[in-house]
Formats: structure tokens, C-alpha cells, sequence
């Protein structure tokens, strides 16, 4: 279905963004305050000047940009993301272990509010202006205004603070031992954060489902239906949601970005140990191999669902389809 | 004469809407007393120019009005009104609409489901499709993969799914060729030669004369003369109604004399008779209401009319 020329041409596209991305993030690490051989080192460190002209020699931090990006680049051509000076550990590792805690907590949110966003919209279209309508839509705008870690904190106050029914943050009970931990303590410290997220990212899919499902509903082909006999249900079942599902599973792919913005908020509101606190921490300690790796790893990230959502327009969209063929 | 199928009684279609620079509501009246009946077995015509609101009459009759819109008068069919209750029996059934276009039809659905609609079958559907020469792969394409002429044919299948005793064909031919035209409008006659009651709504008074068996003349939101189409080849003498005269004399193959002013639009009407503004007759008589009169085997809405 996809030609070769489109795969050729998004994968040239991958890689063009990805450069940029890497160079545009090395560029502004560089320019920073951040002096890479003090955060290695630690402030308090007994090592004589001379010793540390040589270090920066050794590492070629006196050398000029592009010289610096080439090498970096080329060690991550082979695989070599360098080591995080927060974590001590090699970047692809804490990567590694940290997205799977965040992919988690990321595909549930993404999931849930991108079904529970549906649903909830097509109602609201279809009864547009009632009060189930005007509360949801009232409820969308305000939420879609609030910062996702303000949400976080609310939630926080309410649920784990006030009712103590969840924990208050972490992503496993404290002063377990890891073999110890069962699925359902991890679950458990889930269910917030998913919540803040799912609620953060909500509303887009809503409003979005809604106003498609006015727009269809007070469409040609829909009086057309009514005019010959179709009730109330077969109107939905047949029309609106053959014609809004499409689009609305593009959005929700193309919201990765958000999504991904939204976690690192919600994230650091719960302590949740995954990509968002390691960008936080990585930051704050100037560990520049993880935050360059966390960049390009987010980039391809959100450019897979951009890319999934191109896709899925061409295969479903039959009058796309067919003006791709030609 | 035939059984009657449509009436329309009277019909007053008004949209609620505000105020310009207010936050009150008015009435805008955009049909008037519009009376009108269809008997099995005979083509209405109603004929009038673009925007003079001739498919909000199509819209009354099928239940299809946007929620702001009040009505006054009765519409029956078969002597009964169409309630909430009986549309459900009626439409897609009895009751069957040929649209203006393809945008009538849902882009994401494949011809053949459509036309099938939620009564048919899909043995009658291929039935259909034969009678109309529509290949059967065209079962299988989207709206927009039909061409103009496989669209109007698409169309009518769909409306004679259920074997319709009443069809409203809503400007059913522009932008098609004169032969296709031609062709949809064999279709018409043909429905209403095996007994259906056709209501064509179109502004091509050429067209529906070649296949009407009445012709009704809409201006500006009623109906202000029905004829035997007869009349209406006979020439303007034959006329009863002062516009429908001018209208005769405007036509291109006869004086080609237009009239002076435009058509008035809702909300902006002369009182009395709607025409009166620019009628050669008009007098003190004409601003009252004009009720209809039965003349000559005709029907007609101004006191002058002989």
C-alpha cells in the first residue's frame, strides 16, 4: 500500500530531523553555563590546574564545534551515547531502563484518553448544546488550561494527601526490596500519574471528536440518510463514526509531542523514575551525553507518531489512497 | 383523477433566528401559504428561480428542517399527516428522495451499501443496478469515483430501492448534459407512468415541461399558480397569474422581456401579494392576503387572475 518512494523519502525525512535536532541540542549544551569538566569532576575536587588543561585537552573540549559535534556523532553512529555523569552508567543503559518506566505510564495515558476522549466526544456532538455537553466542554477548556503539574498536585492533595488512597509518589513502594515488589505495587503507584495524564491530554481528542461529529451531523449526506429512514443509532453506527474515527486516531498519534511534555511535568510531581526525571536530573547536574541522548531519543519518539499518523491517513482514506496511487 | 398522494396545506416555514445587533429572536418567514398537491401517477413540477427557497419545501416534507425552524399548515400524505411515528414507516420506503448531487452521499461508505440503505436488499440491489445499466463494480467504489452521470443514476436506485409510492426529486439534473438530463427525467416519467406521485422541485422550466403533467410556480416562498403544463406550451394567454405570464415572456425562445426589480427576499416581502411590487395590474385589492382560486382547471393566489 505505501510506496517505496514514501518510505524512502519519511526515512530521509527521520534522518535529516534527527540530525538537526542533535546538532541544534549540542549547540545550546555547549552554549550553556555548563562546564563539562567541573560537573565530572565535582566542584570540591583537589586536582591541580595543569591536570585539568590536560583532562579537557584529552577530551577535546578545546577543539573548535563542528569538530566536537563530528566526534560525538560519530560515536553515536557506532552506538556509543557516551556515559551519564548523574547515573554513572552508560546513557543507552539509564535510557533504556528509564523509557520502559515511562513507556508504561505513557501508552496507558495515551490509550485511555484517546478511547475514553472518543467516546466521550461523539456523545457530546451528537447531543451539542445539552448539558452533558456544556459541562464536558466546560470541563475541557479549563483543564486544557491548567498546567499538567498543577493537575498533578491537585490530584496529590485530593486523592493521595487528603483521602490517602494512593501513594504519593514513586513507582514502587519505599523499603521494599526490588525482588520483593509484585505488579500490583507497581500498578498501584501507577494509577495517579496515569490519571493526571490521561486527564492533561484529554481534551484535545475530545473537542477535536465533537466539533467533526457537528460538522457531520449537519452534513448533506446525513439528511440524506434521514430522508431515507435511517434512526437515530444507524445514522451513528453508519456514518458518524465511520467518519470521524479515521482522523481522530491520527490526532491521538499525532499528539505524541504533548504527550511526551505532559509526562516529564507529571513525572517530577510523582517521582516517577522515568525519562521526565532523568531529563530534570540531567539537567540539573549539566549531564550532557544523557540530556543529548534523551533529545534524540524523544525526537524519534514523537517523529514515529507523526510518521504512524501520515501513514494511517493514506491506508484508510480511500480518496487518499487513491490520489497516492496515481 | 387519480388517488391523491402529497398535500400541502397552507404551509408556513419560518426560521427562528436573531436579531441583527439584538438579542431577540424573530420570525423569518421563508415559505407563505404555500398549498400544493401531487396525485399518484402525475409529475408535479415546482418551478422557480435559484434561491427563491423551493428545497426548504422538499426539506418540510421529509422531516428534514434545521431545529430552528417553525411550521404552520398541514403536509399529509395519503390523507394522513406525517407524524414522528409514520416518517419511520414512510422514509426510505413509501417516501423516497433523489438528492441534488453526490455530496449526498456519505464520502466513506462504498456505492452499494448506500443504495442498499438500511431496507434493502442486496438481490434487489443488483436488480436495480441492471435496470439502471450501472456496472456492478460501481457497487464497490466511493462517491467520489463515479462520474457524473454514474452519480445520478447511483442516486436514483437508491430512491426506488423500496419501491416508492411518492418521489421528490430535488434539482435533479444541473450539471449534467442535456442527454443525461434527458435520461433522469425518462426515469421521472416512468416512475409516474407505473403509478408513484413524482413532486420535481427545479428552476429549468424547459426541462419540467418536457415532463411534467402540472407546473407550479414558486416566487418568492409560495406557489403563486398551478397549471396543467398544456397552458404553459400554449403560451402566456393560457396563464392565469401575472408573473407566471412574465415569466413566459422572459423565456428566451419566446420575447425574451425580462421585468423590472428583483425578486423580494423573507423578511423584506410587500404586503398582500408578493408580486405586487412589481405587477402591471396592481391595485388597492392586491394588499390584502391572496387566497387561493380555483380557475379553469387551474389554481392561482391574485384577485385580477381570469
Amino acid at each position: 500500500m505505501i510506496k517505496r518512494k514514501n518510505v524512502l523519502s519519511e526515512t530521509l525525512r527521520m534522518i535529516i530531523l534527527l540530525f538537526l535536532v542533535s546538532f541544534l541540542a549540542f549547540v545550546l549544551i555547549v552554549k550553556s553555563p555548563i562546564d563539562p569538566l567541573v560537573s565530572y569532576v565535582g566542584t570540591e575536587s583537589t586536582l591541580s590546574q595543569e591536570a585539568k588543561e590536560e583532562i579537557a585537552e584529552y577530551w577535546g573540549l578545546n577543539d573548535p564545534l563542528p569538530e566536537r559535534f563530528a566526534t560525538w556523532l560519530k560515536n553515536i553512529i557506532h552506538g556509543d551515547m557516551g556515559t551519564s555523569i548523574t547515573y554513572k552508567k552508560p546513557v543507552a543503559e539509564v535510557i533504556k531502563t528509564r523509557f520502559a518506566y515511562s513507556v508504561v505510564l505513557m501508552m496507558l495515558a495515551w490509550a485511555l484518553s484517546g478511547i475514553l476522549g472518543f467516546i466521550v466526544g461523539i456523545i457530546c456532538g451528537i447531543r451539542q448544546g445539552g448539558i452533558f455537553d456544556r459541562g464536558i466542554k466546560l470541563f475541557c477548556l479549563t483543564v486544557k488550561s491548567a498546567p499538567t503539574f498543577w493537575l498533578g498536585l491537585m490530584f496529590l492533595v485530593i486523592f493521595a494527601v487528603q483521602l490517602g488512597l494512593f501513594p504519593i509518589g514513586m513507582a514502587v513502594p519505599m523499603g521494599k526490596l526490588a525482588s520483593q515488589v509484585t505488579i500490583w505495587d507497581r500498578l498501584y503507584h501507577l494509577i495517579l500519574p496515569v490519571i493526571t495524564l490521561t486527564i492533561a491530554n484529554i481534551s484535545e481528542i475530545v473537542l477535536y471528536t465533537r466539533q467533526r461529529v457537528v460538522e457531520i451531523i449537519n452534513s448533506d449526506f446525513i439528511l440524506y440518510a434521514k430522508a431515507r429512514g435511517e434512526n437515530r443509532r444507524q445514522l451513528v453506527v453508519r456514518h458518524v463514526l465511520r467518519n470521524v474515527i479515521l482522523p481522530a486516531i491520527t490526532l491521538q498519534f499525532s499528539s505524541f509531542s504533548e504527550l511526551f511534555g505532559g509526562m516529564a511535568l507529571a513525572e517530577n510531581v510523582f517521582a516517577y523514575p522515568g525519562i521526565g526525571t532523568a531529563t530534570t536530573a540531567a539537567a540539573l547536574n549539566g549531564d550532557a551525553p544523557l540530556l543529548l541522548g534523551i533529545a534524540l531519543i524523544s525526537a524519534i519518539f514523537v517523529f514515529s507518531g507523526n510518521l504512524i499518523a501520515n501513514i494511517l491517513y493514506g491506508v484508510c482514506d480511500p480518496r487518499i489512497r487513491e490520489s497516492e496511487a496515481k | 383523477m387519480n388517488e391523491n398522494i402529497l398535500k400541502i396545506e397552507d404551509l408556513v416555514v419560518a426560521f427562528s433566528m436573531y436579531k441583527s445587533g439584538s438579542f431577540k429572536k424573530e420570525n423569518l418567514e421563508v415559505i407563505h401559504s404555500l398549498s400544493l398537491d401531487v396525485n399518484a401517477g402525475e409529475i408535479v413540477a415546482v418551478v422557480g428561480s435559484s434561491g427563491s427557497g423551493k428545497s426548504i419545501l422538499a426539506s418540510a416534507v421529509l422531516g428534514l428542517l434545521p431545529k430552528n425552524a417553525v411550521t404552520k399548515g398541514s403536509i399529509t400524505y395519503k390523507g394522513e399527516p406525517i407524524t414522528k411515528e409514520r416518517q419511520k414507516d414512510l422514509f426510505g420506503k413509501e417516501i423516497a428522495f433523489i438528492p441534488q448531487s453526490v455530496d449526498y452521499l456519505d464520502p466513506l461508505m462504498k456505492v452499494g451499501k448506500q443504495v442498499k440503505g438500511v431496507f434493502g436488499t442486496d438481490e434487489r440491489r443488483k436488480e436495480l443496478f441492471e435496470k439502471y445499466r450501472l456496472d456492478e463494480s460501481a457497487a464497490g467504489k466511493y462517491p467520489f469515483q463515479l462520474s457524473g452521470g454514474m452519480a445520478r443514476r447511483v442516486l436514483i436506485t437508491g430512491a426506488v430501492m423500496g419501491n416508492p409510492d411518492l418521489i421528490i426529486a430535488d434539482e435533479p439534473t444541473p450539471g449534467l448534459d442535456l442527454e443525461m438530463a434527458k435520461e433522469t427525467l425518462d426515469h421521472l416519467r416512468s416512475f409516474a407512468d407505473s403509478g408513484a406521485a413524482v413532486l420535481l422541485i427545479t428552476h429549468d422550466i424547459d426541462l419540467a415541461l418536457n415532463v411534467a403533467d402540472r407546473v407550479a410556480v414558486f416566487y418568492a416562498g409560495t406557489i403563486v399558480e398551478v397549471a396543467p403544463t398544456a397552458d404553459f406550451l400554449a403560451g402566456k394567454d393560457a396563464l392565469r397569474h401575472p408573473y407566471s405570464k412574465a415569466f413566459i415572456d422572459a423565456l428566451p425562445q419566446n420575447d425574451f422581456k425580462p421585468i423590472p426589480g428583483t425578486q423580494p427576499y423573507a423578511g423584506n416581502l410587500p404586503k398582500g401579494c408578493l408580486f405586487s411590487d412589481r405587477c402591471p395590474y396592481k391595485d388597492s385589492a392586491c394588499d390584502a392576503d391572496q387566497p387561493e382560486r380555483e380557475i379553469r382547471s387551474g389554481k392561482v393566489r391574485c384577485v385580477h387572475a381570469s
